[in-house]
């Protein structure tokens, strides 16, 4: 557990934080997207078998909001964006507090590609300046950035292929170790085209079904979003739940109800790309804050 | 018995029925993976270290030590030298063995020595400890810097970030755990 960060030493750090929040509003503002709210408490969160909703009086609290918002997209909202918070149960260390603030956003008519430009974008207006300084790292936030495919990765940085990688269950574990520590240190690094079996809700890439487009961003070494082109077939949207359902039986955790208002609404959602990007982590690399600690007001350790 | 979810910096775990201490830990889970627990472990007997990733389901067994409640003496050479005060017992730790503790030494601070197989091999400090400021510089009122911490150095040599507002001479309460400043000692 990372120690108590006193909070009258976080005053800077928090307003740091507020210019940032500013800035992503405007940015989003501008381009014309809708800021939107939906509920934190909700039925049936998406089935995923690592991902570990907290109950709340029946139902559960929002691992992410992106049932909803793309309820939305299928209603005719064509441009939303949303922070909010998100809870995931056991998630705590250094990058990580079971409570945290997602911004997502979400486009129609765009695939992941369109989304990382604008991630681009979004990140240098943020940031409000061309370098960053984090960790030691003199980053780099001229464009364009680091793209690297998965296969490239596993390659480069962990002498394997992803595939070898997935058929010894060591995926993870060489994500972790020996990957991640690898992206994003002169400039920040787009790792894209995730193995199918990793495809979440992101739709496979035209014309090579073994992978799905899905990007992570890194900088300094440090996961920042997630986004897809998204997966707009109910079909294949319910078989790849079911399976995540069977794998956390499997695991003894928690079941979930089947998202089926989500699941019917889906078959009506315009193609659109997605993204998730933890807003805290964000912060940390402007403000080069070595824990997530030092970045929010409160840690469940100071309740 | 722990899970991998109790694992933390400073716990200490039994590996081939030695005892480990974990001097670094770290939570990890990469996108839409599993969590993994890392941990740097420091074998509390030979020193050795080494590094191990562990998945969530694992489980540990406390390293199995004894502790003894034992008061600080002095220090040296390189050794320090603790009292039973029930025996009277005088016994002598190692600096390499003592890790951070050395920060927290004052004379006659309470603290469990650790015993394993009958030999002392490090101390456990207590999770809280005052110690009075000797050295830092003064806060200039209207310091326009934004700085919102600066260097001190306590009693015990040991130097860390303290608010702008604490002076040369005070009582401060450091959290051990994480060599971080904690509160101001009142009056």
């Amino acid at each position: 557990m990372p120690g108590s960060w006193p909070l009258a030493r976080r005053s800077n750090a928090l307003a740091e934080r507020g210019a940032i929040f500013n800035r992503v509003r405007s940015f989003f503002q501008e381009k014309g997207y809708l800021e939107v709210e939906t509920p934190f408490r909700i039925p049936a969160p998406a089935p995923e078998a690592q991902i570990d909703a907290i109950p709340a009086a029946g139902w559960f609290l929002q691992t992410s909001p992106e049932l909803c918002m793309k309820r939305m997209l299928a209603a005719g909202y064509r441009r939303i964006f949303q922070i909010c918070r998100c809870w995931r149960e056991g998630e705590r260390g250094v990058r990580h507090l079971s409570e945290f603030t997602m911004l997502e956003w979400y486009r129609a008519g765009v695939d992941y590609l369109s989304l990382m430009e604008e991630t681009e974008a979004l990140i240098v207006a943020a940031a409000s300046a061309p370098r960053i300084s984090y960790r030691g790292l003199d980053i780099d936030l001229s464009l364009p950035w680091e793209r690297i495919t998965v296969a490239q990765a596993f390659e480069r940085y962990a002498g394997t292929t992803v595939w070898a990688a997935l058929e010894e269950g060591v995926f993870d574990e060489l994500m972790v170790e020996r990957i991640e520590p690898q992206l994003g240190l002169s400039r920040p690094t787009f790792i894209y085209d995730y193995p199918a079996s990793c495809s979440a809700l992101a739709r496979l890439k035209q014309g090579d079904p073994t992978v799905a487009e899905r990007f992570e961003l890194y900088i300094g070494g440090l996961e920042i979003a997630n986004a897809f082109s998204e997966l707009t077939d109910p079909v294949e949207q319910r078989r790849r739940f079911e399976s995540e359902a069977s794998e956390r039986a499997s695991l003894g955790k928690l079941p979930y109800p089947m998202p089926e208002k989500f699941l019917s609404a889906l078959a009506r959602m315009p193609d659109a790309a997605g993204i998730a990007l933890g807003l805290d982590r964000l912060v940390m690399v402007l403000l080069d804050a070595g824990s997530i600690d030092e970045v929010v007001a409160f840690t469940p350790e100071d309740l | 018995m722990y899970t991998a979810a109790d694992l933390r910096k400073g716990l200490k775990i039994a590996i081939d029925n030695e005892p480990y201490i974990i001097t670094a830990f770290d939570f990890a889970k990469p996108g839409k993976g599993q969590a993994l627990y890392r941990t740097k472990l420091k074998n509390m007997i030979t020193g050795s270290t080494l590094d191990r990733t562990y998945r969530s389901g694992e489980t540990f067994e406390p390293a199995n030590l004894e502790d003894r409640k034992m008061q600080y003496l002095y220090k040296e050479d390189d050794h320090y030298c603790f009292m039973d005060n029930d025996t009277f017992e005088q016994i002598h730790i190692n600096e390499a063995a003592m890790g951070d503790a050395v920060n927290y030494l004052i004379d006659n601070l309470a603290v469990d020595v650790l015993i394993f197989r009958d030999k002392a091999i490090g101390v456990d400090v207590p999770n809280f400890v005052n110690l009075r400021v000797t050295q830092t510089d003064p806060w200039v009122k209207g310091d326009t810097s934004g700085s919102d911490s600066k260097p001190a150095t306590v009693e015990t040599g040991y130097v860390l970030r303290v608010p702008p507002f604490i002076e040369e001479g005070e009582l401060i309460t450091i959290d051990t755990r994480t060599g971080e400043y904690s509160t101001r000692v009142k009056g």
